[in-house]
């Protein structure tokens, strides 16, 4: 059962890299959305021309990685696969999932169509759920202009509990104030917390049955709502993982959600 | 660490008696997420999205049981038709002028005082060879990419995966996996790298193992004039209209095959229940007319294109030089296709045809100039500028109906070029399913091509 050393050398083969990059960075962001979102938009956008891809090691698929600097910070930007969910399996998913909660991101920026906002909130719902340091772009406000759409971007903030920032990323529009809510959450270490997704009420007391125990055996340093989800889900795959990296990484920074955070859940 | 993982087998069963009590887990909570997402944007967005019903009505057309399947096999006629009847005449003024300028280089190297075999190496192997691909393949490709690009912009592809679905279900297999077949129209390696979007490694292998049997761009140019060979020669009345219509047939009883493959293989070596997953229909968008150009000519045509002619130009002077090679009264090409003659023969094809697919492996394009260049070594010279040439050359090499009926369904159906093994081979890490994914078409194709000449011939139909 703890033998999944393939994905996990996978992830930290690429965190080392990322590490020994000849900028040091003192923010990792990880860059995720839907495809035709306008993501690799907004990446070129944020990072111009300091970019590397790599292949991501293990799996088959190409990630990006880029740097720039705000405000005397140098910023790490990895540009995960595009993707309508966490959820299935699929080598990008998988990728764009792992990276998330294995790579302790100090932040992970959701880019979304503002043309058609609902599907993409899907994802938005998902890394919300895994991750509370997620900050939404809605991208391609001015085409969604052109077809009728206003989206309430102050209103959506106030919904979804987390920064969000509308932008047209072709024309830079919007990217500063992204920096500088990259800055907020992943330099100044805002807190953030996102108003959580609720699952019908069966669902909910079975997550609850679970939660501490599994917040005991996590040592209360993966978010243990989510991974009580996932293993109702039949996903045991993903708490060996954690388990592994909980062994792993005793000695370094705690990993993506740390406890206090996970108190906003409840 | 056993404390840890007596816990996490305690938590492990807690949870499975949990998940027995509630059910589909997963379909409940993808439906709560998928409702959140609506009631959010419900609340923030403002401004109705008027295009969105009309997709909506346009759906209700394009994807329905009745209108589905007849408006897809009459698109993919059409796609076909415009690109046959279209390419014809742009091939034959190409053809014309690249034949024009071999007579202009034997002159040259005439001239030259060059020896007879580097004109026969460099101009009729190299440069003929060349020249053929450039001549066949490139106004075919000029106009299927942007037609297929155009549909694929437009939004129609991913409403066809929505028709065909759940015959991939029923199949054992992922409705994804019509997305990868159509990128295999394009290129079998670039669909073969396009099943990563497969979750379930069972139904990725199977969209791996199965991608082949849809004609890449380097068969297509093969189909197409085999069937217009086909039309022109064995049946009255030919014109482009009924060579598109045999192109179609042949597109479609590919993707019969594909299914039933699939399903023998969820069947017996790849056995398991297929997921589900939601596929999400984009909204139709008008594609624009400058990038798809672009697009379509940089990326695919010329890409292609130019991979074609890399691989054409070695062929064909290895070609020459094994068809100019005597040993005794027959060249090594002849040795070769006569002990390839009885199992051609058995398939309905004959020796050089057999040898013209072994050659061809590099990349699917040079097959028929590969098979010209061996007929015509044979001594039957043709000035081959046309479609018409390229059949008087055929029947007098003993063709008949069923020769070019089965060059058809092999082209279709033999092993995947060897761009396609490598990458195959990349993608599965593993040479057993390498070799299966060479071995299954190949039997497939070994197997139709035997029955059909075998009833042809009982039925005493040749």
């Amino acid at each position: 059962m703890m033998g999944l050393t393939a994905q996990s050398s996978g992830i930290h083969a690429f965190l080392e890299e990322l590490n020994q990059s000849s900028v040091k960075a003192d923010a990792i962001i990880a860059l995720a959305g839907n495809p035709n979102t306008g993501k690799s938009t907004v990446f070129n956008g944020l990072t111009g021309l300091n970019q590397h891809t790599g292949n991501w090691p293990g799996k088959t698929v190409i990630l990006a990685r880029g740097n720039y600097q705000h405000r005397n910070k140098n910023i790490t930007l990895v540009d995960l696969p595009g993707t309508y969910s966490l959820l299935a399996n699929s080598a990008d998913e998988q990728v764009a999932r792992d990276f998330i909660c294995f790579g302790n991101p100090d932040a992970t920026v959701v880019v979304a169509d503002a043309t058609c906002i609902e599907r993409n909130l899907n994802l938005v719902l998902q890394v919300m759920e895994v991750t509370t340091k997620t900050i939404l772009c809605v991208n391609l406000i001015d085409e969604a202009k052109r077809k009728n759409i206003a989206i309430d971007c102050s209103g959506l903030e106030k919904i979804l509990g987390i920064p969000v920032i509308p932008a047209v990323a072709r024309d830079k529009v919007g990217l500063t104030e992204l920096k500088d809510a990259i800055h907020k959450v992943a330099i100044e270490k805002k807190p953030i917390c996102p108003h959580p997704l609720i699952y019908n009420e069966s669902i909910e007391n079975a997550i609850n049955q679970l939660q501490n125990d599994v917040e005991t055996l996590l040592q209360g340093k993966f978010n243990s709502r989510w991974a009580a989800m996932r293993l109702l889900d039949g996903d045991a795959t993903m708490i060996t993982e954690m388990l592994h990296h909980l062994k792993k990484d005793q000695r370094q920074e705690p990993l993506a959600i740390r406890r206090g955070e996970a108190h906003c859940y409840e | 660490m056993n404390n840890g993982e007596i816990d996490f087998n305690q938590i492990m069963s807690k949870a499975q008696i949990l998940r027995n009590q509630l059910g589909a887990v997963r379909d409940q909570v993808v439906k709560d997420i998928y409702q959140q997402a609506q009631e959010i944007a419900g609340k923030v967005v403002r401004g109705q999205n008027l295009k969105r019903d009309l997709d909506q009505k346009i759906d209700n057309v394009v994807t329905s049981k009745i209108f589905g399947f007849p408006l897809m096999i009459a698109l993919l006629g059409l796609v076909f038709w415009l690109t046959i009847s279209g390419a014809n005449v742009p091939s034959e003024m190409i053809a014309n002028v690249l034949f024009g300028f071999q007579d202009k280089l034997t002159e040259l190297f005439r001239w030259a005082g060059a020896p007879a075999w580097l004109h026969g190496v460099l101009v009729l192997g190299m440069y003929r060879g060349l020249a053929w691909v450039v001549s066949v393949m490139l106004p075919p490709m000029a106009i299927f990419f942007p037609l297929f690009t155009f549909l694929e912009d437009l939004g129609y592809l991913p409403r066809v995966a929505f028709n065909l679905d759940k015959f991939f279900k029923k199949a054992g297999a992922h409705g994804k996996q019509v997305l990868t077949m159509c990128m295999g129209f394009g290129c079998n390696a670039a669909g073969i790298i396009a099943c990563r979007i497969i979750e379930s490694p069972r139904e990725r292998m199977i969209a791996i193992l199965t991608n082949n049997f849809v004609p890449c761009n380097g068969r297509f140019p093969t189909l197409i004039a085999m069937a217009a060979v086909f039309m022109g020669a064995f049946v009255s009345g030919y014109n482009s209209f009924a060579a598109s219509g045999l192109v179609a047939v042949v597109v479609v009883l590919g993707v019969l095959i594909t299914l039933s493959v699939s399903w023998l293989l969820s069947k017996t070596l790849l056995k398991g229940i297929p997921s589900t997953f939601t596929l999400e229909l984009p909204p139709y968008r008008i594609p624009k007319v400058g990038s798809l150009l672009i697009r379509s000519v940089l990326d695919r045509t010329l890409f292609v294109l130019m991979r074609a002619v890399v691989v054409a130009a070695p062929a064909g002077a290895i070609t020459w030089i094994l068809a100019n090679i005597h040993i005794g009264d027959l060249s090594i090409i002849g040795y070769l296709a006569g002990w390839l003659q009885g199992f051609g023969q058995l398939l309905g094809l004959d020796g050089f045809i057999i040898l013209a697919f072994l050659l061809g492996l590099p990349a699917n394009e040079i097959v028929v100039p590969i098979l010209m260049m061996c007929y015509m070594s044979q001594g039957a010279m043709l000035e081959l500028d046309s479609i018409d040439a390229l059949r008087r050359l055929l029947i007098n090499n003993g063709w008949t109906w069923l020769t070019a009926l089965n060059m058809i369904l092999f082209s279709l159906l033999h092993f995947p070029c060897a761009t396609t093994l490598l990458t195959i081979r990349k993608e599965t890490q593993s040479v057993k399913w390498t070799l299966l994914a060479a071995l299954i078409p190949t039997g497939v194709a070994v197997l139709v091509c035997f029955l059909i000449a075998q009833i042809a011939r009982a039925l005493g139909l040749v």
